[in-house]
Formats: structure tokens, sequence, C-alpha cells
């Protein structure tokens, strides 16, 4: 068995043992204080246990298919949130040929970039082209009622939907010398931290939270929350090192980074469903919100994680 | 004996009613891949008895998502009503409609028509079936919500009145095809359930239906001002 093997089998072990001693105690929680299931916050948390499980399900039939199957499983993620995305917009029927242009052309021609290699032009797809092309798609029809809202929507859900998710699987193009065949590792450690990083959040706000951090946007975070959530979370990505390329300091640091960038995500997120007057985004697994819902800490962490890691730790 | 033709025409119907099984399947999990459709029941949960379900009519995918989220021993006995003449078009559209979806189909022109469409539709009430009707005609091009109901829905409800009246509000689906368009936008939709109603004593003809729009309107969530 390889090493890169060897370190997949012991995360997953540890990952199942942590899921199932979660799930014994939301269990234990339910039997307890929620037999009719009244009690909200054990609902919620037996619910984002359940999500885990399935999460961590895909992502390991995902590993298990190699860099194909990875690429294949974020794009279907992409197309579940970019579905949702554009379903909250001011999108008129002269935006028609644009939308369909951003799932069935840009949506696939990323991912194909990102499945070749070809880091020059992935980087800039949507950025640069689709941030001209798409526009021009819509101003053909002649509408301009809200024109600058609806283009300006549609960019944004490309680049949230696509360009960031698509940077999940971009980790595997890393070439880290002396990490050769290990770049699963790096999602798994940016999905475990991130991930780590909202429950502990939730789970340290549910104990002790008294402060209010954004009580406009997000009423159930809270400052004791943010700070014990953060801080645990960068303790558990340091501790991750192991299967890293970093030492034990950078890869503090480096949750330090995704973390907060994921804390914040999840902020700007919650703004656009105030906005939109939603509490959820979709709802992808009956009752519990959508991909989005789950995905948003993921999704403004990944490009940053990506780029100092290519930049401090890669070749190409 | 049977002649070749008859034959063969048997065959083709065979094969037909073989076809229709997996063909509704294809298109239940192409509407649920665009749509990601998701009903919201009325209070009482997911309809059980033989009902009318009529709903707002914006699509020609309308009656496949209500049909789409009904329970799967809902959704055999789960008729829609449509006009002939568009599903009786071309041969794909027939076995579509006639097969797949075992529409009851009506003729609207008033003038050319040889059965009542009421009549019809209640014909099919007596046998069991329950019914999807679009109560507004045509389909809604306008920007209004929902227009004013054609009168089909009292006549139906004048000599059968103990049958309950769904209103169904079927969301975003103008959006992910509008008309004219070919290429469908995959937007997520929701459809929900109302109260049943039914038809009061001594209700008057405008009073039902004025009463059966509002019920329907009252489903529809604000997010759809934002198409």
């Amino acid at each position: 068995m390889t090493e890169a093997r060897s370190d997949l089998l012991t995360l997953v072990l540890a990952i199942g043992a942590f899921l199932v001693v979660a799930t014994a105690i939301g269990q234990i929680l339910q039997r307890r204080l929620s037999p009719d299931r009244s009690n909200a916050a054990i609902e919620n948390l037996n619910a984002r246990i359940n999500a885990w499980w399935v999460m961590v399900a895909l992502i390991g039939i995902a590993f298990l298919a190699g860099r194909a199957g990875v690429i294949v499983l974020f794009a279907f993620c992409s197309f579940a949130a970019l579905r949702e995305f554009v379903t909250l917009t001011h999108t008129r029927r002269a935006d028609h040929w644009a939308l369909a242009a951003a799932f069935f052309v840009v949506l696939p021609v990323q991912y194909y970039l990102v499945a070749t290699d070809w880091y020059g032009l992935y980087a800039i797809f949507i950025p640069v082209y689709a941030f001209l092309l798409m526009p021009i798609a819509s101003v053909l029809r002649g509408d301009t009622e809200r024109f600058l809202d609806r283009v300006a929507e549609v960019q944004w859900a490309l680049m949230i939907c696509v360009f960031c998710i698509s940077h999940v699987p971009a980790l595997l193009t890393l070439q880290i010398p002396g990490y050769e065949g290990r770049n699963v590792l790096l999602i798994a450690f940016l999905v475990i931290v991130v991930q780590m990083s909202d429950v502990l959040q939730y789970v340290w706000g549910k104990l002790f939270g008294r402060t209010r951090i954004a009580p406009r946007l997000s009423p159930s975070k809270t400052v004791e929350g943010f700070v014990g959530g953060i801080a645990s979370a960068t303790l558990i990505g340091a501790a991750l090192w192991w299967i890293t390329p970093f030492t034990p300091l950078q890869a503090g640091l480096l949750a330090l980074v995704i973390t907060l960038m994921g804390f914040f995500g999840g902020l700007v997120m919650s703004a656009i469903k105030r906005d939109r007057g939603v509490k959820d985004w979709g709802h992808i697994v009956e009752g519990h919100g959508g991909l989005l819902d789950r995905l948003d800490s993921v999704i403004f962490s990944a490009p940053i994680f990506f780029h100092i890691v290519r930049y401090g730790w890669s070749l190409t | 004996m049977a002649s070749p033709d008859e034959i063969s025409a048997d065959a083709r119907s065979r094969t037909r009613r073989w076809a229709a099984g997996p063909v509704a399947t294809l298109i239940v999990l192409f509407a649920r891949a665009v749509t990601a459709v998701r009903a919201h029941w009325s209070p009482d949960g997911p309809p059980q008895r033989q009902h009318v379900y009529y709903a707002n009519h914006s699509s020609h995918g309308d009656f496949i998502l209500i049909w789409t989220v009904l329970p799967p021993r809902a959704r055999s006995r789960t008729r829609p009503v449509a006009g002939a003449e568009y599903w009786l078009k071309s041969p794909l559209t027939r076995f579509i409609g006639s097969h797949v979806f075992n529409a009851v189909l009506i003729e609207r022109q008033q003038k050319t028509r040889s059965e009542d469409p009421v009549a019809r539709m209640a014909g099919t009430l007596d046998e069991g079936a329950s019914l999807i009707l679009f109560p507004e005609g045509t389909r809604n091009q306008t920007d209004d919500p929902l227009l004013p109901f054609k009168s089909g829905l009292y006549h139906l409800a004048k000599p059968r009145p103990d049958i309950e009246l769904v209103p169904v509000w079927i969301s975003n689906l103008n959006r992910v095809m509008p008309k004219g368009e070919f290429v469908p936008i995959p937007l997520i939709c929701t459809v929900t359930f109302g109260e049943p109603l039914r038809l009061r004593e001594d209700e008057q003809k405008q009073d039902f239906l004025d009463r059966a729009r509002l019920a329907l309107l009252s489903l529809s969530p604000h997010t759809d001002t934002a198409a």
C-alpha cells in the first residue's frame, strides 16, 4: 500500500469513527431531550450529521474513482449550486441564451480546463471571457430593464458556483515536490477544516454564545462561537499537518486563513439570502437547506487556499 | 383470421403500451434533473383521495411537474386535461399525450367539436380518476400572475359537487422554458398544494370562480414577482 493510500485510509477510518460517535451522541440527545422531535437544536444537529454522512460517502467514492471522479463530483456540485443561485436572480427572458451558455457551455468548459490542467486559461476563463461574452449574449435581445442587475447577477453566480467551486478539484493539479500522488489529501484538509470550523462555531455558540456578531445578517452567529470555532478548527488544521505538505505551524496558519474566509463567506451568502427574503438556498437534502447552504464557506476559502499553496509549494 | 395490417397495428399498440412506462420514468427523471422540483403539501399531507387539481398555466411542462411530485399511487390515477389539437398534432405528441400521460384530450373549438368537454371530464371522474385542469384555459404569457378563469371549473363542479377541488401553484417553470425557447434553463421549481374546496350550495358561478381563483393566487410565493 502506498503512503498516500495508507494516509487516506487512516483519515477515512478517523472520520468514520468521528461520525459514528457524533451519530451516537445525536441519537442519545434525541432520546433524552427531544423524543417528540420538538427540540430544534437537536434536530438541526442530527440533520447536519446525516448530511455529513452523505458528504463523506460521496467524497469517499469520488476519491476512490481518482481525479476524474473528483472533477465530476464537483462539476455536479457546481451545477446544483448554479441552479440554486440563478433561481434567486432577476433574470428575464432576454437572458435565456446567456443562462443556457452558463449551464451548458461555461460550466463544462471550466471543468474541462481543470481536468486538462490548463491553469493559464481556467484561472481567467470566467473572470475575463465569460465576464465579457455573457452580457453580449443578453444585450442582443435588446431588453434594458434592470440590465446591470441581471448581467452582474449572472456573473456573480458563475464566479461563486463554478469558478470558486472548481478550485477544489484544481488542487489535484498542483505539483508539490515530495507530495506526488497525495493531492487528494489537500482537498480532504480543506473540506475537513472548513466544515469543522462551521460546526465548532455552532457548538461554541450554543454553549457559550452571548454576544451577537452580526445580528442583522445571521442572528445565530456569536462572538464566542466565532472565536472558539475558528481557534479550535485552526488547532484541528495544525493537528492534520501529517496529511499535508506543510509543517504544523504552516498547517495551522493556512487553517486560520481558510476558516476566516469561510466565516466571512457565510456572512456574505447570508446577506444575499436576506436580500432575497429566503431562509435557505434550496432543498437538495429534504428539509436541510440547499447545497450552497452547506458549501458557502468552502466556496470562499477554496480559491485563496489554492493560490497560497500554489504560490508557496507548487512547482507550476 | 386477422389481416397482416391488423396484426401489425395490434403489435404497435402493444409496443406503445409497453414503452409508456419507461418513457414516463425518463420524463420524470428529466423534470427532476432540470427543476429539482419539490412539493409543498397542504397541512393534510400528500393527496390520498380523488381530486380535481387546478393549477396556474404558463408552460407545456406544467402538468408534468404536478405529475412528477404526486406519490406514485395518486399519479397512476391522475389524468391531465389537455387540448386535443395540440396533443394530436404528431405521432410523438399523440403517443406522449395518450399513452404516457393518459391525458383526457378535449376539443377546444366550440364550433367544430363533437363532444362536450365538461361531459367528458365528468365521465372520467365517474371512472374514479383524478384530473389536472388549467382553468385559465390557455398558457399565461402576460405579466399578471393569473388570468381570469374560464367557467369550465364551475360547470364541472356543478354536476359533481362532492368532488374536492385542490388549488396547485406551480412556481418558476415559466422561467425554465419561456415560450418560443427550446433549451430549458435549470431552475428550482416548487409545486404548492392548497386546501381543498367545494362548490357551495347556491353559490353563483362568478362567486365560485372568484373564490377558486383567490385560493390559487394565495399559494403564490412572493419570490415569483422576481420573474
